[in-house]
């Protein structure tokens, strides 16, 4: 399953480590970031909870690059 | 501005206020040294207090190579050693860059939205009699939507009253406007110019042309090219790394100076060589540029009617050597249409005309192309005692006059003496009053823009043109030579081409590429096998967009070399960016450890930089 979510950050190295949060999170499959478009791509492993995983991926984000946002 | 950026500015100016008055007291009084600190603190405080404050956040969830960090330790560091003028230039210097990061980027982004700001946010419909406008996404498949003149055509339909003229730019980037009457289909995206049409939907919203674009654009991003990758792993070692360096200048050269070398240690002048490193650490410059100038391209090529699904393709585009493309649809028209009339004793036109009058009942592509060259409607009252022979052709009688149109066959059955055509197409012979009046030749004709297509794509660099296609080698040689061809192949069926394309792919240079063009209706395999796929023509058709890496929206051929331009400058500008800044840093880097260049330079090193990096990115979108 792939949903794509709008977020928000400032730099593009920030967004770079989100991404790597972002797949270090349990239950992410592959995550994307497009810093120009200001979305992330999540494709979650097969039977996860795609809302609980989200809240993950964005305590993960908050820990590397306090100042963003995933609007879910 | 956002709000956000506002408020930094604000900051910005404060600061400066406050440095400029904290340079005038130094200089009128004599200050002691704690004193100076808590002055320099002040615009400091302004300028830095949300990095310092990030910087701490950052440390606790173990971030130390966080750019926020560095310039906190840098710049506290500098503060540290006494140069308060330096740490709350640099903290100012950093803040001012990143706000015109913020600017640039957010420019760009709406620009390049804007260009593709082509889905309608509503679509009006008829109800009980009165125009309401409704939410796209509500408008089922077979309503009646209405489009007045001024608006984007919100979904994709058939017009069912009404006639106008459209503008296709925003899909196609053809400006020339577009006539349609009843009937006709239209693709959301356009701009309703002159009538009021009713148009009956086949799609919903979300699977039309505009929203299947802005979906595929979007999502061009997630495609990462090998630069970016690159940059992004580049980024991961060399902060660390130069934080390393920085630690080695920092305390390794002073005990070495210390112990081994028997000199005076001068902590303090190290000290403030390695936070010249750790200002030069900062990344950002690289990372941004590199994504922005990809995203520019794209942006730059959907507002061309190129439609580049990664910057990956972008990248592979751009090294491509081989150009192989179809013949029917890409370099010929696919349709046939009279390219001459030979032999004739009465006029071209009078010819013409009887035969188009023979042939108003059909409905046979060749009959079609015959009518179609004639330029008015046939009237058929003028036609009587039509007979049609299957596989030969008409006999009938028009303005007293017996007419036989068809081919050899059709004349060896009336027993009248015809001409060859030496010209390779279907031919029609034309009899009157059994007696031979000449022959129409009709062809598959080669499109207008294919040969100067042809000899851009050789000045971007594509060292062989290769023709595939299934119609007869006969048949497909003059077109090559026309267009200048180095190669062709004739008769292949569709996994011949396949087979073909794989040798290509074998003998080709390695770290070059291979790109196909075809019209995405029946080459699918093909446009997945090249190293890029482009499909042209393919306004509308899924499967196309489907298989293809790059779509051109409209036919024309010359859009291939557009693409390729595209792509090369684009990847001039990515790799100018990523030398640029790699290089000025690595310089800044020597100069710093060197004691030659000090924490103003550096600041430059990371912020001048960016800057100009950001600059040379949105290049990227003006595209000759």
């Amino acid at each position: 399953m792939k949903k794509i979510y709008k977020i928000d950050v400032d730099c593009a190295n920030c967004a770079n480590k989100m991404e790597a949060a972002a797949n270090d999170t349990p239950g992410v499959k592959k995550a994307v970031v497009n810093f120009m478009a200001l979305k992330m791509r999540v494709e979650f492993e097969d039977g996860a909870d795609a809302a609980s995983v989200m809240e993950d991926v964005k305590k993960n984000c908050r820990k590397v690059e306090s100042d963003c946002e995933i609007f879910i | 501005m956002s709000g956000k950026q506002k408020k930094v500015l604000w900051r910005i100016i404060a600061s400066v206020a406050a440095l400029v008055l904290c340079e005038v007291v130094t200089r009128l009084f004599s200050l002691p040294k704690y004193a100076e600190l808590i002055i320099y603190l002040v615009p400091y405080l302004i300028i830095g207090y949300d990095i310092l404050i990030k910087a701490g956040k950052g440390i606790l969830n173990r971030q130390v190579f966080d750019e926020n960090f560095l310039m906190a330790i840098a710049t506290v560091g500098a503060m540290a050693l006494g140069e308060f003028r330096e740490g709350a230039a640099v903290m100012l210097f950093y803040q001012i860059g990143e706000l015109f990061q913020g600017i640039a980027v957010g420019k760009s982004r709406r620009n390049i939205s804007e260009l593709m700001d082509i889905n309608p946010d509503f679509a009006n419909i008829e109800r009980d009699g009165e125009i309401v406008s409704v939410d796209p996404d509500e408008v089922e498949i077979g309503s009646e939507i209405v489009i007045r003149p001024g608006e984007r055509v919100p979904i994709d339909g058939i017009v069912t009253s009404g006639s106008t003229t459209i503008d296709t730019a925003a899909l196609t980037g053809e400006s020339m406007p577009v006539e349609l009457s009843e009937g006709a289909e239209i693709k959301s995206g356009s701009i309703n110019l002159t009538g009021l049409i009713r148009v009956r939907t086949t799609k919903e919203f979300c699977d039309s042309t505009a929203s299947k674009i802005l979906e595929l654009v979007e999502s061009s991003g997630m495609h990462k090219s090998r630069s970016e990758d690159f940059i992004s792993k580049f980024a991961r070692y060399y902060t660390p790394a130069v934080c390393i360096g920085a630690l080695v200048l920092a305390l390794l050269v002073p005990l070495v100076r210390m112990l081994i070398l028997s000199m005076p240690p001068e902590w303090g002048d190290w000290v403030q060589r390695a936070l010249t490193f750790l200002v030069i650490s900062c990344p950002c410059a690289l990372v941004i540029s590199i994504p922005l100038s990809f995203f520019a391209g794209i942006g730059g090529a959907s507002s061309r009617g190129v439609l580049i699904k990664g910057s990956n393709y972008l990248e592979t585009l751009s090294k491509a050597i081989y150009v192989v493309m179809d013949k029917t649809g890409t370099v010929t028209q696919g349709v046939f249409e009279v390219v001459g009339v030979h032999h004739n004793r009465i006029e071209e036109k009078q010819l013409l005309e009887y035969a188009a009058l023979a042939e108003c009942g059909s409905t046979h592509p060749i009959a079609k192309s015959i009518i179609k060259a004639y330029g008015q409607e046939p009237d058929p009252a003028r036609v009587t005692e039509l007979t049609e022979y299957s596989g030969r052709g008409v006999t009938a009688e028009i303005d007293g006059k017996r007419l036989a149109v068809g081919n050899e066959r059709l004349m060896e059955m009336i027993g009248v003496g015809y001409k060859h055509c030496h010209h390779e197409g279907t031919v029609v012979h034309i009899a009157i009053d059994n007696e031979y009046a000449g022959h129409i030749l009709i062809a598959d004709i080669i499109k207008p823009t294919s040969k100067a297509a042809a000899l851009e794509l050789r000045a971007s660099g594509v060292e062989k043109l290769i023709m595939l296609t299934g119609d007869t080698k006969a048949a497909a040689e003059p077109i090559a030579r026309e267009i200048g061809a180095d190669e062709v192949y004739g008769g292949l069926m569709p996994e011949d081409k396949v087979k073909k394309t794989e040798e290509l792919l074998k003998v080709k240079k390695k770290g070059s590429s291979l790109v196909f063009v075809g019209d995405g209706l029946n080459d699918a395999p093909v446009l997945s096998l090249a190293d890029v796929g482009i499909a042209m023509g393919a306004l509308g058709s899924d499967a196309a967009i489907e298989a293809a890496d790059i779509v051109l929206m409209d036919d024309d051929p010359k859009k291939i070399a557009l693409a390729l331009r595209i792509s090369k400058k684009c990847m001039r500008i990515v790799y100018e960016n990523i030398f640029f800044a790699i290089g000025v840093k690595l310089v800044c880097l020597a100069l710093g450890a060197a004691g030659i260049a000090n924490m103003w330079l550096a600041i430059f090193a990371d912020v001048g930089v960016m800057v100009i990096a950001v600059l040379n990115a949105i290049r990227a979108l003006r595209i000759k």
